[in-house]
């Protein structure tokens, strides 16, 4: 067997290569495809959204009847339900086999064939399609996305994208949850690294390990039952799901990721500063307080840069026990709306190449930016402490 | 420095060669031959360019980052940088580090390590030439009942001679070793120089040291690198003698530097 | 008193050292008890000055230490202990169905009742097709990263590019997930779009646990190899391999857990709402085609949670527990892998 990997041996390596290249290739990919998607509206205002039908030419039955297509697989179904209920209530009595054309653009025509029972007025059953389905109009030049305060993207007339509520909305959840998250992750770290032993240690570590791995739909669930009546029966309001649910979840959530990091940090200061600490007569305590938190500042520093990141980035967990309102929090008790969330909830109604759906993807690209720079920052504060330890 | 030795008759030839890693120079206008089936020596202080000049000969130099290699560098009068299986010139070349190395398999794999990946399989063939590298490398009779135990687990002394026996085991041509003794006890040191003037009758041996003495016992010339340069080349009566060639030899050769 | 002082009786470490100086300490105070050493009576009975006497200032560092340890040693279960306590609740909650028949029903059409036998031979799915994409590709890019890539700026940018990847929030990848796989490549919303942008959203974390496993293997038995004339690849699947399957395995199981756990990128790439799964037979076993929907368990917990009304709680409690209880499966069996190998070192 060995033998036959060693005749293979350069096809192997130019498989390892290639591995290695698609890696980087996937990279690219999904930048470039994101900033594709989300670019149009950052260089032009977005367009005449419309899906103007034409009724085929040559009468009044049915031009043609398409081969019947799976409703689930179009992501626009919305868009042909109400299309179906239209013409029902129009009394057309119809029904719309499918349509021609799949890819719905800006600009682009699409022809939607629709079988007319015979005796039917075809004519009247289109008008008043047109009617329910007017030409909509996005307003937003790219300056109102990032300072309007409007986000609308339902709306009959003027839609609106403007995400400073979303922004606000995750500024503060993150903001909340670090401010729980940090002392305790911290005090946990120093726990762990500098004052316990053995098994209780490892015990520790596992379990953080593990409160690491709960996926985030599972914290949405604890977050809108648990936490929720919790949050209602100690403060006597009558909904739970708000900025302080999401910023307890979020917590607990980016916390196993600052405690190992943590760890680590303090872990990597040499044993060299605690002996001599010890030596000179220092209370295990005070070696960490005056020793080692100063020496790992910069690892812990970015440990909690990462739990930003995480915090940001989180999605489903935000989405479920929020609240899902569009409001500038006040209080604790008010609830919020996240860009992720936002995201998450809308993309399924979106037309493809429609301003919503643009907008969304600009969405992802602020999120991407934001979550890259703090990685960023992470990386290079890190790399701080490494240069100045090896000086 | 004078080299007696004509090029025809050398098993090792360097013409001309520069070695620079980056902008730092390694060697300096090496020139020299090496005669077959003898003991060369190589003394030196530290930094003086001795591993980089072994590490032309089989050619792991070319592992070395931002490395430039000028001249020529010869086996049995070939350019080594022309040869395209250098893997095969790899296996005619044994190498000793000054670190033992055990490779984390069982001991036996460890020495048939070598021809397996050169091709061989019959098991009796393997058996024989982990038995005859063994005891070569003076380690048989300490292992030979437990040669499924790993490599790694030895002790150090006992590592370098499995390291040696690995050198041993693809028959090469030519053994270099790169200050073999400096992790091994005296008593191991000697029972391996022991078996390098066996060994000399069926391979040519470059012997690098930083034990004066080792070379003087052992070496039939020897090499006296400094600063990147060969300062002289000698038989190592004439090195060790009152009157080398060269002055630095003398001064070093009885420890007033390096 | 040190645990255990090193082997050639040197104590090493600052507990060694302070625990004999412990000792020292207690022999001299008892040699002076029975005055086989001299102490020079200065008329008093008992030393109130000298070295080995506490102070004011030791008893307040003694206190502080303890109510310093005991603050820690109360942050640190601050986050540990809700964990189970959140998870003795979910399971008392959903008691009353969790049974061999829950796991193996499909829930019933009207999502309010039956087992979660779809969504969860669907979630196996999803990892079983990421795991074959992600795993051979991402093992393959670590070993080129950290065996073969020379050491310029396309190497520290591709770097660079796999911890960005790692960053991206989930969702993002779900949103190129469905821009690039189903709408543009018209994949369309499938187990095949689902388990690509999962693919891709691991896969930087196998990169990476491949890079560090390699890297753990010392640099001179590479050396050793190469200098008997082997090969790189040689070296590799006959050394380096082998000794890093164990970090190898930890990146492949940590995959497998986020793939199952995760919502987000698949919830608009090939989750469905609800997915008829024949109820016998082979089919059962496999239900999916690679270009259909399925239905997935972290989508069905949100789904049950969010979007349906009037589901009976243990249903929903049930559901989160097989979940959870899934991936807390995996995660301690790549833990209780780790420990086993870290035993059988090498070297």
């Amino acid at each position: 067997m060995s033998r036959l990997a060693d005749r293979f041996e350069p096809g192997f390596e130019w498989l390892i290569r290639l591995s290695g290249w698609s890696a980087i290739f996937f990279v690219f990919c999904i930048f470039i495809f994101i900033f594709k998607e989300g670019g149009p509206y950052l260089w032009n205002e977005l367009q005449y959204e419309s899906v103007e039908k034409e009724y085929p030419a040559g009468g009044d039955a049915a031009a043609e009847v398409l081969p019947a297509v799976k409703l689930t697989e179009l992501p626009y179904e919305v868009v042909e339900e109400r299309l179906l209920e239209d013409l029902n209530e129009a009394g057309a009595e119809g029904r719309i086999e499918g349509f021609r054309d799949v890819r719905l653009e800006i600009g682009e025509r699409v022809e939607v064939v629709v079988y007319l029972e015979p005796g039917t007025d075809p004519e009247k059953g289109l008008a008043q399609i047109l009617e329910a389905h007017p030409l909509r109009q996005d307003s937003s030049h790219i300056t109102e996305f990032f300072t309007g305060m409007e986000w609308k993207p339902e709306s009959e007339k003027v839609r609106k994208f403007g995400i400073v509520k979303l922004l606000i909305g995750t500024l503060s959840v993150t903001f909340l949850a670090i401010f729980f998250a940090v002392p305790f992750s911290l005090g946990a770290a120093v726990y762990i690294s500098e004052f316990c032993t053995g098994k209780v240690r490892e015990v520790l570590k596992i379990l953080i390990e593990l409160l690491a791995a709960i996926p985030s739909v599972v914290w949405g669930f604890i977050g809108y039952t648990i936490l929720n009546t919790t949050i209602m029966s100690v403060t006597g309001r009558d909904d739970g799901l708000n900025l302080l649910n999401g910023g307890i979840v979020l917590a607990l959530m980016s916390a196993p990721i600052m405690v190992s990091l943590a760890e680590d940090a303090l872990k990597a200061v040499p044993d060299s500063y605690r002996e001599a600490a010890l030596a000179l007569g220092a209370s295990r305590w005070q070696t960490v307080y005056k020793v080692l938190l100063p020496a790992a500042k910069n690892g812990i520093l970015a440990a909690v840069l990462l739990g930003v990141g995480r915090a940001i980035g989180e999605t489903m967990a935000v989405l479920m026990v929020t609240g899902h309102s569009l409001v500038i929090p006040g209080s604790l008790f008010d609830s919020v709306r996240t860009m992720t969330a936002t995201i998450a909830a809308e993309l399924g109604e979106a037309v493809r190449g429609g301003g919503h759906y643009r907008s969304l993807f600009l969405i992802g690209i602020v999120l991407m930016l934001i979550t890259m720079t703090v990685n960023l920052i992470a990386d290079l504060v890190v790399k701080g402490f490494r240069g100045r330890e090896h000086a | 420095m004078s080299n007696t030795t004509s090029t025809a008759v050398a098993k090792v030839s360097f013409r001309n060669v520069n070695v620079s890693y980056g902008n730092e120079i390694a060697l300096r206008d090496v020139n020299l031959a090496i005669r077959r089936n003898t003991i060369f020596g190589v003394i030196g202080p530290a930094n003086a360019g001795k591993t980089t000049f072994l590490k032309c000969i089989n050619r792991t130099i070319d592992f070395v980052p931002k490395v430039k290699v000028a001249g020529e560098v010869c086996v049995e009068d070939v350019d080594v940088s022309t040869m395209r299986d250098v893997y095969n010139l790899r296996r005619r070349i044994g190498m000793v580090f000054p670190l033992p190395v055990g490779l984390p398999l069982s001991i036996y794999d460890n020495v048939a390590y070598a021809p397996r990946m050169a091709g061989s399989r019959d098991k009796h063939a393997l058996d024989e030439l982990v038995e005859r590298c063994l005891r070569q490398a003076a380690l048989w009779d300490e292992v030979k009942d437990r040669m499924k135990q790993l490599g790694t687990k030895l002790s150090g002394g006992q590592q370098q001679r499995l390291t040696i026996a690995r050198a041993l085991s693809h028959e090469p041509e030519i053994l270099c070793l790169d200050e073999f003794s400096i992790a091994v006890d005296p008593v191991t040191t000697m029972k391996i120089e022991d078996v390098l003037v066996e060994l000399r009758e069926s391979m040519t041996i470059i012997l690098v040291t930083n034990l004066v003495q080792q070379a003087r016992r052992l070496a039939d010339d020897v090499a006296f690198f400094n600063k990147s340069e060969l300062v002289e080349i000698n038989s190592t009566d004439v090195v060790f003698g009152e009157n080398p060639a060269n002055r630095l030899t003398y001064d070093y050769v009885r420890g007033h530097f390096g | 008193m040190p645990e255990r002082i090193a082997d050639d009786g040197v104590p090493k470490t600052s507990a060694e050292k302070a625990g004999v100086a412990a000792v020292a300490a207690e022999i001299v105070a008892k040699a002076i008890d029975e005055e086989e050493i001299d102490v020079p009576s200065t008329g008093q009975e008992k030393p109130t000055q000298g070295i080995f006497v506490a102070t004011e200032a030791t008893h307040r560092k003694e206190r502080t230490e303890r109510i310093a340890r005991r603050l820690l040693l109360f942050g640190t279960l601050i986050l540990v202990l809700p964990l189970l306590a959140i998870i003795l609740n979910l399971v008392t909650k959903a008691l009353p169905i969790l049974s061999l028949d829950f796991i193996w029903k499909n829930p019933g059409s009207d999502m309010v009742s039956g087992g979660i036998w779809a969504p969860l031979i669907g979630t196996i799915y999803i990892v079983f097709f990421s795991l074959l994409i992600a795993a051979p590709v991402g093992i393959m890019a670590g070993i080129y990263l950290n065996e073969y890539a020379p050491n310029n700026w396309f190497t520290r940018i591709v770097s660079l590019g796999v911890v960005n990847l790692a960053g991206v929030p989930s969702i993002v990848h779900g949103l190129f997930g469905f821009g690039a796989l189903v709408l543009f490549a018209g994949l369309g919303k499938s187990v095949l779009a689902a388990s690509i942008t999962i693919a891709i959203m691991t896969m930087p974390v196998l990169i990476t646990s491949t890079r560090e496993a390699l890297a753990a293997v010392p640099m001179s038995f590479r050396q050793a190899c190469w200098n008997m004339g082997a090969t790189r690849w040689q070296t590799i699947r006959s050394v380096v391999l082998p000794n890093s399957v164990s970090g190898i395995l930890t990146g492949v199981i940590l995959e497998v857990s986020r793939a199952a756990g995760e919502t987000a990128p698949i919830l608009f790439t090939g989750a469905a709402y609800y997915f008829a799964v024949p109820d016998n037979g082979l089919a059962k076993i496999f239900p999916y085609a690679p270009d259909e929907q399925c239905m997935a368990l972290s989508y069905h917990l949100y789904t049950l949670s969010k979007q349906v009304s009037n589901v009976p709680p243990e249903l929903k409690y049930g559901t989160a527990v097989v979940l959870i209880g899934l991936v807390l499966a995996v995660n301690s069996v790549s833990i209780a892998a780790r420990v086993y190998l870290r035993s059988r070192k090498k070297w």
